[in-house]
């Protein structure tokens, strides 16, 4: 995590300043706490000396209007924390939209039967209509269940991934899981992740967490034998294949993962959970909340680890390995020498093709700060990040990883980051689907980083080289020295990408 | 250790290799707590009988894997075909997000859209304070000619009434009084994705008619294509056809330009679409012609009431549907068909005919909206291809009277059954029970491909899995031969790809076909 390098601050605050004075003043206000430039403490306080400051305010409303860039709770329950649980059916309880539009998109993957064992690429509705509206939805719900047991009976249990209409008519999904749950002896999870609670996925998360919590944990009959290496895998969704190239790590350095939460994920492996040693968790933002819980009521330890490039690799594994002591510790040296030579030859191959080239992110859960030191193992250089639901604790965790001068924003509006953009001019765009082609459009490198743009995994060491040939991919490629035609005069066409080449 | 500096493998090969395929298969022994294999096996086998089949069908309350959206990503779609225009959808803000990706991963485009993002305090109180701040900020932001309001679920739910509030807005200087901002309700409970399509289209014109004098200038003809993944490929070819013609006319909602801007180096939020001016003059035209009908049967009521002559085809594509398409603009505007739309004409004829001998006899499941199925269904009819399985989650009783009529014109249709209302997972097991050669859809429908093994074609949106297919039309004599040669090359892949096995089935791996 070496890399050394001063953003400029002074652009970035510039660019702040421009993109307010466009707002109506209530909003100007309002959005003026959720930018700044990162500043050393040392500037700042006179202490603390070589961490920096993203003093922003977070997880509030999204002003109207906007075009924010945030999902709903629906998104974070469904869509993150329940929807990869393989074996379970979870029914999107609503409107046909929600499930629609989420149907397949996250690229959470897992190996089964679809459809007979396993569910995840499946799009299960009550698909309300307007009687469901006026005459509550309760009954229809007890006759999903019923079908989905007898056209589906091998799934190990069913959640309830309410839509924003079911807490605004007043139905009782609780009730109705209850009775079922007894009826079939089966797990039946109600999740309250209408998309109107809270400001954002994070909410969303946060009651899925709880869901856990109330609806699958203490279960009298969780038969396991656990062993004294056993840890759970938390918050890696498996996108791309992430959590298998964290696992097939995990395992070498001689530990047992008796869960992954939830990429690939069977309810088993949720239920268990209570019962490992340790709580890794990669994703803070979406599970902390449940770690939390078994630190209290399982006395479960936890730790935050970081499987995105090289560096941060190495730290992690030796931090998680010093948690078990010599045996594992040993291990762990050895596959970290393992991997070194690919590691070195990753760094050989693309750092020459990717040197100082800037980046600019803007993501979700864990990413605007986990991946800035992929990037710097690779001598890329990060001039901006921010979250779209991020907390207070993530920039204060985020602090640790930028540079001074870093532009930061929350929960960024569609204007700001196509002027941020604009106005800095990155080699590489990391984001999401949304922003993908606008940013295209002006001629700048993007990926997405949500999805990894239908690759990956980018965890671990194996994905740490096909993470490297991506940025390389995404900047290299020729297309971005086609976009002018050569007729047209340079001042019509004010590319600097292009002119530069 | 499978990975290497020289050859990066991502997720596609490198799960393949040994030592993944074995910590997963130790992974599901030791901590998945998975059903033995033969029960899984039973079960999936249980899956391609009658007797599933029919528990299947018999599904009253689950939906599985629907081929419809909900009434605000018509809206959207709607707003993005007219000039400067930029959606505002009112409600949950997860929606918008939801619909932006939903178009922008089909097109691969940019798509736009706000939300007045309404929040708990919001589902109490109302969500008049949200449209004003909201309709405030766009209007500064992102300086569109025009706001399409429409709306979420949860407005619809407790009750929010654009019209009060777009007049409050307008009231407290959100935006200028005179300021355009028409509006739908889109309750996603109520209808489809087409429907919300309808009720936006229906709200501009409103927005612009209403208290207007109409002057009738004769002949003039308005073209509304409805909600459609190929808009940018089919308003382009219709336009084509139109300007031959030499008829006077306007495309009222028109994404095709906003669906497919070029990479130059600036990004255009807005392009193209329906000028305002002109959607304000189509009130004068003589007549208002649909291409989809089920899209558009609100807003052609309206067009009737202000005193237009109406006329609406299914997805007009082959052979007699784009006939009766041109002939009924021919007679509208006094413009004969020129010569050389019917040498386009000829061409299409001359290559189903080149190709008549593969596509005679074979068997289709075809799914999809309402009007896309009702097209297809007729031009696979003109090939002499069966449609078995006609399927529109969204699909009325009107259109299933429709169908069968359309059916039984035909001796191509007789075995055709018409699904109204049911999934994709009723499909599968309709593909299982009662197979057929070849499934038009969507990119959904690679999971019928997978589990049954039937070739799919993908034709409608959306299309996620394949690139570009949209900005070539489907719609006209043009459009036909795309579809035909698609057709054509999955059924010459398939064969291929069945006899290409040397010295066992290579006899019939025939150079020329």
């Amino acid at each position: 995590m070496g890399l050394d390098y001063e953003n400029d601050g002074a652009l970035h605050a510039k660019l702040i300043e421009d993109v307010l004075s466009q707002y109506p003043d209530k909003a100007a206000k309002r959005r003026k706490k959720h930018l700044s430039v990162a500043t050393s403490k040392d500037e700042a306080e006179g202490e603390d000396k070589g961490l920096s400051e993203c003093d922003v305010k977070s997880n509030i409303k999204s002003i109207p209007g906007v075009m924010t860039i945030r999902g709903c709770a629906y998104a974070g329950s469904k869509g993150v924390v329940w929807g990869p649980v393989k074996d379970m059916v979870h029914i999107s309880h609503g409107p046909v939209g929600c499930g629609q539009y989420s149907w397949s998109q996250r690229r959470n993957y897992y190996v089964g039967t679809t459809g007979i064992d396993t569910f995840v690429t499946m799009q299960f509705t009550s698909d309300f209509q307007e009687k469901d509206i006026v005459f509550g939805g309760d009954k229809k719900l007890e006759k999903i269940i019923d079908e989905i047991e007898d056209l589906f009976p091998l799934s190990g249990g069913i959640s309830v991934q309410s839509e924003c209409p079911i807490g605004l008519i007043g139905d009782d999904i609780e009730a109705v899981s209850r009775k079922k749950a007894k009826e079939h002896e089966k797990t039946i999870v109600p999740v309250r992740c209408e998309g109107f609670r809270g400001v954002s996925q994070s909410l969303g998360h946060h009651i899925a967490n709880d869901a856990i919590r109330d609806w699958v944990f203490d279960k009298d009959d969780v038969a396991f034998e656990s062993g004294p290496y056993d840890v759970n895998v938390v918050g890696d969704y498996n996108i791309g294949g992430d959590a298998w190239a964290s696992r097939i790590l995990l395992e070498e350095i001689g530990l047992r993962v008796v869960g992954n939460w939830s990429g690939d994920a069977t309810l088993a492996e949720i239920e268990r959970a209570p019962k490992a040693k340790l709580n890794l968790i990669h994703c803070y933002r979406s599970m902390n909340y449940i770690c939390r819980h078994m630190e209290e009521k399982y006395g479960i330890a936890w730790m935050e680890y970081n499987f995105f490039g090289p560096s941060q690799i190495e730290a992690s594994l030796r931090n998680i390995a010093k948690h078990f002591g010599p045996e594992i510790e040993e291990k762990t040296e050895k596959v970290i020498a393992k991997y070194r030579p690919l590691v070195d030859a990753v760094i050989a191959k693309y750092q020459p093709r990717l040197e100082g080239r800037t980046v600019m992110l803007y993501v979700g859960g864990l990413r605007p700060r986990h991946v800035i030191t992929a990037y710097e193992d690779l001598a890329m250089v990060i001039v901006g990040t921010g979250y779209e639901f991020a907390h207070n604790d993530d920039y204060q965790r985020t602090g640790h990883y930028v540079k001074n001068g870093t532009l930061i924003y929350d929960d960024v509006t569609g204007y700001e980051l196509e002027k941020f953009i604009e106005g800095i001019r990155p080699d590489l765009v990391g984001s999401g689907i949304k922003e993908k082609y606008p940013v295209q459009k002006m001629g700048i490198p993007f990926r997405q980083m949500h999805s990894w743009d239908y690759s990956g995994p980018y965890h671990g060491y194996d994905g740490f080289a096909i993470f490297a040939r991506d940025m390389d991919l995404a900047i290299n490629n020729p297309v971005w020295g086609l976009y002018r035609a050569p007729w047209k005069k340079m001042k019509d066409a004010p590319l600097r990408a292009v002119a530069a080449e | 250790m499978p990975q290497s500096a020289e050859k990066v493998l991502d997720h596609a090969p490198l799960f393949r290799e040994p030592e993944y395929r074995q910590m997963l298969a130790e992974k599901k022994l030791s901590f998945e707590c998975p059903h033995p294999d033969q029960i899984v096996t039973d079960q999936r086998e249980l899956t391609k009988t009658w007797e599933y089949r029919e528990k299947n069908l018999a599904r009253e309350a689950l939906v599985i894997n629907p081929a419809k959206a909900c009434q605000p990503l018509g809206a959207v779609f709607a707003a993005a075909g007219f000039e400067r225009t930029m959606s505002f959808v009112h409600g949950s803000q997860g929606c918008v997000a939801y619909y932006r990706s939903h178009l922008s991963r089909h097109f691969k485009e940019p798509s736009s859209a706000v939300s007045s993002s309404m929040t708990e305090d919001a589902a109490v109180f109302g969500g008049l304070k949200n449209m004003v701040d909201g309709l405030a900020n766009t209007y500064k932001l992102y300086d569109p000619k025009m706001i399409a309001v429409s709306t979420t679920c949860m407005a619809e739910v407790i009750g929010d009434d654009l019209r009060s509030f777009i007049e409050n807005a307008k009231n407290e200087g959100s935006v200028p009084s005179d300021f355009h901002v028409p509006f739908a309700h889109t309750p996603a409970f109520v209808g489809s994705h087409v429907d919300g399509y309808d009720g936006m289209v229906k709200g501009v014109l409103e927005h612009f008619w209403k208290g207007s004098e109409r002057s009738q200038a004769a002949g003039t003809i308005n073209i509304i294509p409805g909600f459609d993944g190929f808009c940018v490929g089919n308003n382009r070819e219709l336009k084509r056809l139109l300007d031959l013609m030499g008829v006077t006319y306007t495309v009222i909602q028109d994404a095709s330009d906003q669906f497919d801007t070029p990479s130059d180096g600036e990004y255009r939020m807005y392009d193209g679409g329906t000028k305002i001016e002109d959607v304000k003059g189509a009130l004068n035209a003589e007549a208002t012609l649909s291409l989809q009908h089920y899209n558009t049967r609100k807003t052609l009521e309206y067009c009737n009431e202000v005193g237009q002559a109406t006329a609406s085809f299914h997805y007009p594509l082959g052979v007699q549907a784009t006939d009766e398409f041109l002939m009924k603009v021919s007679a509208i505007s006094g413009q004969e068909i020129p010569e050389t739309i019917r040498m386009e004409r000829g061409r299409l004829v001359d290559a189903m005919a080149d190709s008549q001998s593969w596509l005679h006899g074979k068997k289709y499941a075809i799914y999809g909206d309402p009007d896309f199925v009702y097209g297809i269904t007729r031009f696979v009819m003109e090939t002499g291809g069966e449609p078995t399985h006609c399927l529109a989650t969204n699909g009325t009783s009107a259109w299933e009277a429709e169908m069968k009529e359309l059916l039984a014109s035909s001796s191509f249709g007789q075995d055709a059954q018409i699904w109204a209302g049911k999934d994709l997972w009723a499909m599968r097991s309709l593909l299982f029970t009662e197979p057929v050669d070849l499934l038009i859809g969507n990119s959904y429908g690679k999971y019928l491909e997978r589990d049954t093994g039937t070739p799919l074609i993908r034709l409608m949106f959306p299309i996620f899995d394949r690139h570009h297919h949209h900005r070539f039309p489907l719609m006209g004599y043009q459009g036909g031969l795309r579809v035909l040669t698609t057709i054509l090359d999955k059924i010459f892949d398939k064969l291929d790809r069945e006899t290409s096995e040397t010295g066992v089935t290579d006899y019939s791996y025939d150079l020329t076909r």
